[in-house]
């Protein structure tokens, strides 16, 4: 009899009366097909496969990853709450052990939210793998996490709120910036002073097929992953690979889908982008639901499926081998770069500008970091947006020092009221965070 | 005047409904090997000095499906599967004479690829050599488009008797229970014809020529003529006649348990505002998952002739039943035993039933009298446990949409209703640990028998319109038609309307009784390609509710 091999825990929320406006890509329609396939294979029928119901995250969920401008209720509707809150329910279902690992099939999507939100950008509001990520550290104690983000777009929000993160490794593989939103996620890309290559950007060129992804997790990903030894491994599924997805050029196929996560092995997989609805989506899923469930998806192909005319030319098989050598090499040197890249004590700045495609919104960022040794580091990020606010928000991070501590609040002591509409403090370490 | 007739496990009850309430009860102990005799008798005794001219109505429930599936003394029968993409279709084996094929349908109902006639034919020649002479044929998105089926039932005509097809057994989408109900639908066949025909030519001799009404796993009835394409939907209806038995006394606008505990099993049941829960996708026994609608039912292998005993100095009730109480001459001490004792119940041996409840006191260090009270209190405790666990179950049952979510209805029962043999002294023991108003249901052994008299026909139909396609279908009933880009809502659910209407007709409905329709499921999506829409999909399910007939409401109070 059908059965799964590990006990795998669903939370399908295809919010099928959300999206963005009727003709966008993020639409009600876009889990439709996804869900007649998953039902017509009767895969929540199969013993082992547990299906959880959505709960609504709150506003204190969000604060434990992100600075909301004005507030969490301003930048969210319904649809962003109960997306971040499937991811909850899939990481408690993981973390009690009543899964071995589970998969939030949910929209709207979130991985190109960032630390300060001001709106949507990438067609996400707030960043659902981060706020399970802060979620599942604060409820359950857990250090190390690895994030692999496999969605065709550079997992940028992601990538940003843990860029001053040690204990969190986030694994970006996409297509190269060059030629796609949102054009970021380059190999020097590798982190904050404090967390030289625990952000690792592998860009790969337009057309890379199975053979590629597959190239990449192993002689890149699983070999980092196995020295860093993470208590839990997220995936960031995004489906935008596919061969046939509208807003990408690759050249994945759901197999390559189902073995990538067969090799992966993630706790938590969550949905991220993907835009073929019809043709791709149905099949990719259900792959990656078999192989999660360790139960062969040897027959999952997409009717279209045409290996040969998928295949990947030698010259794109180089560059991929390059880049892998290249992000290899930095990663073998992080804790050398950590070294070199400061001081302890000394606060250094960075300037950033984000545009956030979605609400049209421009925001100008100017980031100043405590260089620790100890710890991730705090930061303070005075963030102005046109339209829309000025606000500073400064995080100390989960196992701050005692220095690092002291120096956030110092921060937002120091913050003068009358030039922000907002000064917000994330105190990690406490559980607090302070708006004034 | 109206006949109902439900075969259960151990006792079979008919009984004879007047406008001024039942007129009339015999019980007859069923006799499993030969259920015929058992109904026949039951009917029998019932008419004894009756005019059957008098009949208006006879609705019969049966064990015989159910039994059938038990005891797997069903036929051998072929089954064509045809998958496409996806899981292995050899998960989903029926038996030896099981043959996956070649062709697929896709989720939007278009052909990715063909039937391949030789292969049929080949499998048609096996099967026919190996005696087969009733095959079910079920592809994957069938509901969508079931022109492979069509196909292929075609090119097997000539060899087979009959030919069921996976897209009549349900508009819900779910391969392998579509597979797994398709085959039950055939393997019961002849059992279930061969039964009827025996029955409506027995009944007709004694001058009963009303047609017969099977009840269904859904609280609903159907046509004898009806049943015979669908005889697996007769499974389990013994669960949901006692279900129908029970909403006469249900509370109107509130939420009630229904609880019936017999001798060996105790089922139970919702009802909301007087109408029972259904299942959501069909009905799932152990590891029998199917497309049948039926009520939401689960049942508890404890009741009044579990057996009791003492294990690690704990106490256990059931789950298997060694025959009746000792005070009725059992075997081994039951809870009925422990009731006797207690002097909630008045019949029996009381001198054998405390020699058995005493064996139990003194290995669990108690007096007689505790031991009993305990055996009694447990046995709610677990019966109730299991029912609160199913309410949380369906609370927490998955949502797909923010409406859903944000307005999901919380099912919260203020009242139970307790069936079956020893449902009164449960009744009172209930509202005392639970302090919820409790009520054993009057008339309670016959209760079942009651409510498969009364309950009216129900059936469901699921449409699907695809503008971009440009076609509206509902596959089960056969109907498909073109439509215009602007087919709209409106044009759906009058579409609906009609048809649900004629399918009710056609499965016996007395035409009074077509009001209670409501739409369980409507969802529109826009098609949109390369950013501009090229259509729209429409998709409802509209049913007429179980419930009871008309004109018989009050008659009962």
């Amino acid at each position: 009899m059908l059965k799964a091999l590990h006990k795998t825990g669903l939370v399908f929320f295809p919010a099928f009366d959300w999206a963005i406006d009727p003709t966008h890509p993020e639409r009600e329609e876009r889990l439709l097909y996804t869900q007649d396939q998953v039902t017509e294979e009767g895969i929540f029928d199969i013993p082992g496969i547990i299906e959880y119901k959505p709960m609504l995250a709150t506003a204190e969920d969000i604060r434990r990853a992100q600075f909301c401008v004005p507030d969490e209720a301003a930048i969210t509707t319904e649809s962003h709450l109960i997306s971040a809150g499937g991811a909850k329910v899939i990481a408690d279902a993981v973390m009690n052990k009543e899964v071995k690992n589970g998969f939030a099939l949910i929209r709207p999507p979130g991985h190109h939210s960032m630390r300060v939100s001001h709106g949507g950008r990438g067609f996400c509001h707030i960043n659902i793998e981060a706020i399970m990520v802060e979620y599942i550290r604060s409820r359950y104690g857990v250090k190390r996490i690895a994030i692999v983000d496999t969605d065709c777009h550079h997992g940028d929000g992601t990538d940003n709120i843990f860029w001053h993160d040690p204990d969190v490794l986030f694994i970006s593989l996409h297509q190269d910036g060059r030629t796609m939103f949102p054009g970021t996620g380059f190999p020097g890309e590798l982190g904050g002073p404090n967390a030289k290559g625990s952000n690792l950007n592998i860009p790969l060129p337009p057309g890379t097929s199975t053979e590629g992804y597959l190239y990449v997790i192993n002689h890149c990903v699983l070999p980092v992953l196995n020295e860093f030894k993470p208590d839990l491994v997220i995936n960031s599924a995004g489906q935008d690979n596919h061969y046939t997805d509208p807003l990408t050029n690759m050249n994945f196929c759901a197999q390559g889908y189902a073995e990538l996560t067969t090799l992966l092995k993630p706790d938590i997989a969550v949905l991220e982008g993907g835009y073929a609805i019809e043709g791709a989506l149905p099949y990719v899923n259900l792959g990656i639901i078999l192989a999660m469930a360790g139960i062969d998806y040897t027959g999952v192909v997409e009717p279209d499926y045409n290996p040969e005319k998928l295949k990947q030319s030698v010259s794109i098989t180089d560059k991929i081998k390059k880049t892998t050598a290249q992000i290899n090499k930095y990663w073998s040197q992080r804790f050398q770069m950590r070294e070199d890249a400061g001081k302890p004590g000394e606060i250094q700045i960075r300037h950033k500008e984000i545009f956030y495609d979605t609400d049209n919104i421009f925001e100008r960022q100017k980031e100043r970091v405590r260089i620790c040794k100890d710890c991730g580091g705090c930061f303070e990020i005075d963030s102005q947006a046109t339209p829309g606010f000025h606000i500073l928000g400064v995080h100390i991070p989960i196992n701050a020092c005692p220095a690092c501590i002291e120096k956030g609040y110092e921060f937002f002591d120091k913050a003068v009221e009358n030039k922000y509409h907002h000064v917000f403090l994330m105190d990690r370490p406490k559980g607090n965070y302070h708006i004034k | 005047m109206i006949i109902g007739l439900d075969v259960g496990g151990t006792h079979t009850y008919a009984v004879l409904l007047s406008n001024q309430g039942v007129e009339k009860s015999v019980k007859v102990t069923t006799n499993h090997a030969d259920l015929f005799s058992t109904v026949l008798s039951g009917f029998t005794q019932l008419l004894e000095s009756i005019d059957p001219s008098q009949i208006e109505r006879a609705v019969i429930s049966t064990t015989l499906t159910t039994n059938a599936i038990i005891q797997q003394t069903m036929e051998p029968v072929g089954m064509i599967v045809s998958a496409g993409p996806g899981i292995d279709p050899e998960f989903f084996r029926t038996g030896e004479h099981y043959y996956a094929v070649s062709g697929s349908i896709n989720h939007r109902g278009r052909e990715k690829a063909s039937v391949n006639e030789m292969q049929i034919q080949d499998i048609a020649k096996k099967m026919v050599d190996a005696g087969i002479e009733y095959v079910g044929v079920v592809s994957k998105f069938c509901v969508r488009n079931p022109s492979h089926e069509i196909l292929i039932k075609r090119m097997l005509n000539k060899y087979f008797k009959k030919i069921f097809l996976g897209h009549h057994v349900s508009g819900n989408l779910n391969f392998p229970r579509r597979i797994a109900t398709t085959h039950l639908n055939a393997a019961v066949f002849s059992l279930h014809k061969s039964f009827f025909e025996a029955v409506k030519k027995s009944l007709t001799e004694k001058g009963l020529t009303v047609p017969i009404q099977i009840l269904k796993a859904d609280g609903g009835t159907m046509s004898l003529e009806a049943s015979m394409h669908f005889p697996g939907q007769t499974v389990l209806s013994g669960p949901a006649a006692s279900i129908m038995g029970a909403i006469p006394y249900a509370p109107e606008g509130q939420d009630a348990i229904v609880l019936d505990i017999g001798g060996t099993t105790t089922d139970i049941a919702f009802l909301v505002d007087k109408a029972p829960l259904l299942e959501p996708v069909g009905i799932q026994r152990g590891s029998y998952k199917s497309l049948i609608r039926s009520l939401r039912t689960d049942s508890k292998g404890i009741g009044g002739d579990s057996t009791l005993r003492v294990k690690d100095g704990n106490l256990t009730i059931g789950p298997d039943r060694q025959g009746p109480a000792m005070a009725f001459g059992g075997p081994l001490p039951t809870p009925t035993d422990a009731m006797v004792v207690l002097n909630v119940m008045d019949t029996g041996d009381r001198e054998k039933a405390t020699a058995g409840i005493e064996t139990i006191a003194r290995q669990l260090g108690l007096s007689i009298e505790e031991a009993a009270e305990k055996i009694f209190k447990t046995c709610c405790t677990i019966i109730l446990k299991k029912t609160f666990e199913m309410i949380d179950q369906i609370n927490s049952q998955p949502v797909y949409t923010v409406h859903d979510f944000l307005e999901g209805y919380k099912l919260s029962p203020q009242k139970i209703l307790v069936l079956g043999g020893p449902a009164p002294f449960f009744a009172q023991k209930i509202e005392d640990l639970y302090q919820i108003d409790t009520l054993a249901v009057p008339n309670s052994p016959v209760a079942n028998a009651v409510g498969a008299a009364l309950a009216r026909t129900t059936c469901e139909v699921s449409l699907y319109a695809d503008t971009e396609q440009g076609i509206v279908t509902a596959h089960e009933e056969d109907f498909a038609e073109p439509i215009s880009k602007t087919f709209s809502e409106d044009d759906l659910m009058e579409t609906a309307y009609t048809l649900l209407k004629e399918k009710a007709i056609n499965s016996g409905a007395d035409p009074e009784n077509l009001e209670e329709v409501e739409v369980v499921e409507f969802q529109k999506f826009n098609i949109i390609r390369n950013f501009s829409p090229r259509g729209k999909i429409f998709r409802t399910k509209m049913q007429l509710k179980p419930g009871l007939i008309k004109g018989y409401e009050t008659v009962l109070h």
